[in-house]
């Protein structure tokens, strides 16, 4: 009798791929519900059809690289791509708009370089980037929030403004880190009186998303989908540059903490953008640094750079220090005194 | 209460430990045949010292330990030696070994022992030592190395702490914890043994905190011996000895060193109880506890096991149903390997066999693509970043694998459970392990035959030296008879004749060498008959298939001849 043989260990653990990436999607439901309230369907018409952009790229790349479509498709890491450019990107952003976005995150970011695993970029935040330096009057156009305008576009609306881009007249309004960076002379709190963009603590609807986001983030945490270090990091040292620049809320001050941590893609970054594992840096200490560096690039980019927001370039200039960050904080192995490095 | 720490990573995999412990220790009995692999421990295989046809008793010695690190083998029954062959043996690499078959006679009748000290204490510590050498003991948890040489090295050092291992971590094996509930006074006794030999500050006796009853046995055998029960959290691999260090004392066993480098001894339960019964009963090592386990047999428990006992007797003992099960695996599901022949016998360090139904343990999905995640190095107890090693192992950077520590791994497969790509981590390290052993080997092997070669060159030098150094010598001896000839040639004509009649020769003699034309012609011939031998010699290299490494010297030599050839013909040219 012949009987199989395999090689240890015999279990597994109940994991897998899908489910983590799954779980990701679930936990962005808060958030994209708050941004539909506040901002209308746009959000959620953006992430339906970049979803069906995402899986045809996906196929096609696979379809050219002679790979079984059923077993990538089924890691739904696709599907992750989407949702967060669909996020990312203006609500009644116009079809095209999206399609490129999204065909330079799966074809150009993720299977140039490979597929799952091998991209050095998030794949999401490329597709942001090209975007923005190519379109950037599409890309810095925002609805204005529930509250500062009677209509807020139902479901037709934002189908229409998708997909019949021509024929919607899309209301726009700078964004409250728009306001901020372009004030001149004004003290924070008159800024804040002045300008109707601002809520409780930052931008109306925009502080409710990064707090939904939040939500959804400290969920992932709990399920130990990834570890605290990169975002806690990120948070902190964006935070730490905020305070470090407020000036007690003089004209030239950059904005509070607490202002930063709930504007634009804070919340989204810190817990979906910067965590996706693949780009980032692998250890502990790694992780940690890597997060630490993305606040504060976050941080000089919003207060001295020229784009709506920082998180994109901060990430994937983080993506590029990852191997470096790597390389000096392997991690002490059993029995052994501290690595020893060959410096360069 | 005792301060604990932790180690790096770890996992909880579900436990599935009550199947087999809900009997207390059944013996599994005397099968028709028993298969002795000679070789049941690490180390070199004992040398049988019978001889097929031979009768033997049980407890007799079948083979002897054959060098420093190597174990004897003893009769586990009484019957008669029907073959010394190969069969299939448990070991990762499915093949066979040399294995003595003993045909038993069902009596087991005992052969006579040596009578066991009334009291060992009054024994020398090497007339100890010898004993347990003697008794064939080898690490019971698994790892199989000879017991009498773990002790030995352990006298070497100051020890300071004996640590009995017994949290069993591993998922389904439950045979220490039996041996800990149901002759925790016979482990005590092995300890005290232990003690004495190793003179240590503190013994303490480590369990996870799964194992109650355990714990509750040994804390009444121990009365009042200054003897600790330390009971930490479960968590796999808790009992790997490395971590098990870590646990009880803070400190890490130094990469690539031994834990007597830092004070400590680590010996299993099982081995202990080996111990006992050879230092106070004189009895050999020939049975262990097995646990037989999974979905597959009907009655899963532990067993008292001769060793030598075909797994599929064992097996059927717990009522196997062998369509159920297409895998048999030695050891637990974490670190066990797959024994492709259910006819290859229990051995020394068999502690499970585990046959599992598809639906228990499933078989891996194909991998996915590692994302990265860090669940993997989050998981390792090594610290290691296993994402990082298989990343290397697959592009073969044998240089980065071993910056990253690859040899540290102790393959405890925590990173592969925990992987949600399912990618099977342990398996590519012990390729990548595998393949650099071989390039170290390949790589002494070369340097040993460059070696080689170059001490040949040197002696063929040598040679040459030493027969122009005779040489030169003779003509000196012809020269100095010619001068003292000629000096004595004034009285005698004759002789005067004769010398100068060898002055002459002598000269001649030394005249070819005087002329440069003709030492370039000989120098040229020397190096053209050089060229052509050592031309052969790489033809003959070549065509014997030698190693790469040789042909390439010879090549070189080839090519070095060549030119000097060419350049002791260009100023005549
Ligand atoms: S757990 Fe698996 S997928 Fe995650 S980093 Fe490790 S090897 Fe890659
Ligand atoms: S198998 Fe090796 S790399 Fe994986 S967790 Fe265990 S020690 Fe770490």
């Amino acid at each position: 009798m012949k009987l199989l043989r395999v090689s240890s260990p015999h279990a597994h653990g109940p994991n897998s791929t899908q489910r983590v990436m799954q779980q990701v999607l679930l936990a962005s439901l808060p958030g994209v519900f708050v941004l539909t309230v506040f901002f209308g369907f746009g959000t959620l018409v953006n992430i339906l059809w970049a979803a069906v952009v995402a899986l045809a790229c996906e196929s096609l790349a696979l379809w050219l690289r002679k790979r079984p479509l059923g077993f990538y498709l089924g890691d739904c890491s696709a599907l992750v791509t989407a949702l967060l450019l669909g996020i990312a990107l203006p609500p009644y952003a116009p079809w095209w708009l999206i399609a490129i976005g999204v065909a330079s995150a799966i074809l150009m970011a993720k299977h140039l370089y490979g597929g799952l695993g091998y991209n050095p970029f998030n794949p999401a935040m490329v597709g942001y980037v090209v975007l923005l330096i190519s379109f950037p009057v599409q890309m810095t156009s925002w609805a204005p929030p529930r509250g500062l305008t009677e209509n807020v576009p139902g479901l037709l609306d934002a189908l229409r403004a998708c997909f019949l881009p021509g024929q919607f007249d899309a209301i726009t309004m700078a964004t409250p880190l728009d306001v901020l960076r372009q004030n001149s002379g004004l003290m924070m709190d008159d800024l804040w009186a002045q300008a109707p963009q601002f809520g409780r603590w930052a931008g109306i609807g925009w502080e409710w998303a990064n707090l939904a986001f939040l939500a959804g983030g400290l969920w992932l945490l709990y399920r130990r989908i990834f570890t605290w270090h990169a975002p806690v990091a990120f948070l902190a040292s964006l935070a730490l540059m905020a305070a470090l620049f407020y000036d007690g809320g003089s004209s030239a001050s950059g904005g509070s903490p607490l202002f930063h941590l709930l504007s634009g893609a804070t919340m989204l970054g810190a817990f979906f953008i910067i965590t996706d594992p693949v780009s980032s840096a692998v250890s502990v200490r790694g992780r940690l640094v890597f997060g630490a560096l993305i606040g504060i690039l976050v941080y000089l980019i919003r207060a001295w750079g020229n784009y709506p927001d920082a998180v994109a370039f901060a990430v994937l200039i983080a993506n590029l220090c990852a191997p470096f960050i790597d390389h000096y904080t392997q991690p002490r192995t059993y029995g052994h005194r501290p690595p020893a490095r060959e410096d360069a | 209460m005792r301060k604990l720490f932790d180690f790096h990573g770890g996992i909880h995999p579900p436990e599935n430990k009550h199947q087999s412990l809900s009997e207390p220790i059944r013996p599994a009995g005397i099968p028709r045949e028993l298969v002795l692999p000679l070789s049941q421990h690490t180390g070199a295989a004992a040398a049988p010292v019978v001889r097929p046809g031979e009768q033997v008793l049980k407890g007799q010695l079948l083979a002897a330990a054959s060098s420093l690190v190597s174990a004897p083998v003893h009769a586990p029954t009484s019957g008669t030696v029907s073959a010394i062959e190969e069969r299939p043996v448990p070991h990762p690499s499915g093949l066979s070994a040399p294995c003595i078959v003993l045909e038993c006679d069902g009596e087991d009748r005992w052969v006579e022992l040596p009578a066991p000290p009334a009291d060992y204490r009054e024994l020398e510590i090497p007339a100890l030592l010898e004993r347990i050498r003697d008794a064939g003991i080898a690490g019971m948890g698994g790892a199989g190395f000879p017991t009498a040489v773990k002790l030995t090295s352990g006298t070497h050092h100051h020890i300071d702490t004996l640590i009995i291992n017994g949290p069993e971590c591993e998922p389904y094996i439950t045979a220490d914890d039996s041996l800990m509930r149901e002759r925790a006074a016979d482990i005590l006794e092995g300890v005290a043994v232990l003690r004495h030999i190793l003179r240590p500050r503190e013994v303490l006796i480590g369990l996870e905190d799964n194992k109650p009853e355990a714990i509750e046995a040994l804390r009444h055998a121990i009365g009042d011996q200054p003897v600790e029960v330390v009971v930490f959290p479960t968590k796999y691999p808790s009992g790997g000895e490395k971590q098990l260090i870590e646990i009880l004392t803070g400190r890490q066993v130094p990469s690539g060193g031994l834990p007597a480098d830092i004070g400590i001894v680590c010996q299993n339960v099982g081995t202990a109880v080996a111990v006992r019964d050879a230092v106070v009963h004189g009895r050999p090592l020939i049975s262990r506890i097995t646990t037989v386990t999974g979905e597959a047999v009907a009655r899963p428990g532990n067993f008292e096991v001769l060793l030598g006992t075909p797994m599929h007797y064992l097996l059927e003992q717990a009522g196997w149903d062998p369509t159920r099960s297409g895998r048999l695996v030695m050891g637990g599901p974490m670190m066990g390997f797959t024994v492709p022949h259910p006819e290859a016998p229990v051995i020394k360090t068999s502690n499970c066999l585990l046959v599992p139904t598809e639906k228990e343990l499933p078989s891996p999905p194909p991998a996915q693509a590692c994302i990265r995640c860090g669940l993997c190095a989050e998981a390792c107890p090594a610290s290691l970043l296993p994402q990082q090693l298989f990343w290397f192992a697959r592009g073969k950077e044998s240089e980065k694998l071993e910056q990253h520590n690859l040899f540290d791994c102790i393959e405890c497969g925590a990173c592969a459970w925990v992987c949600p790509s399912h990618i099977p981590l342990v398996q590519y390290y012990r390729a990548a392990k595998a393949d650099i052993i071989q390039q170290r080997r390949d790589h002494e092997k070369a340097e040993h035959s460059r070696l080689r070669f170059e001490a040949r060159q040197a002696r063929l030098e040598r040679e040459e030296a030493e027969r122009e150094a005779k040489r030169a010598a003779r003509k000196q001896a012809a020269e100095k008879r010619a001068q003292a000839a000629a000096a004595e040639g004034g009285e005698d004509p004759i002789q005067a004749a004769i010398a100068r009649a060898q002055a002459k020769k002598a000269a001649q003699q030394q005249a070819p060498e005087a002329s440069p034309e003709e030492k370039a012609a000989a120098a040229r011939q020397a190096a053209q008959a050089k060229l052509a031998k050592m031309q052969k010699r790489l033809a003959d290299a070549r065509a014997a298939g030698e190693e790469d490494k040789i042909v390439t010297a010879l090549e070189a030599s080839v090519k070095k001849l060549e030119e000097k050839l060419a350049s002791l013909e260009e100023p005549t040219a």
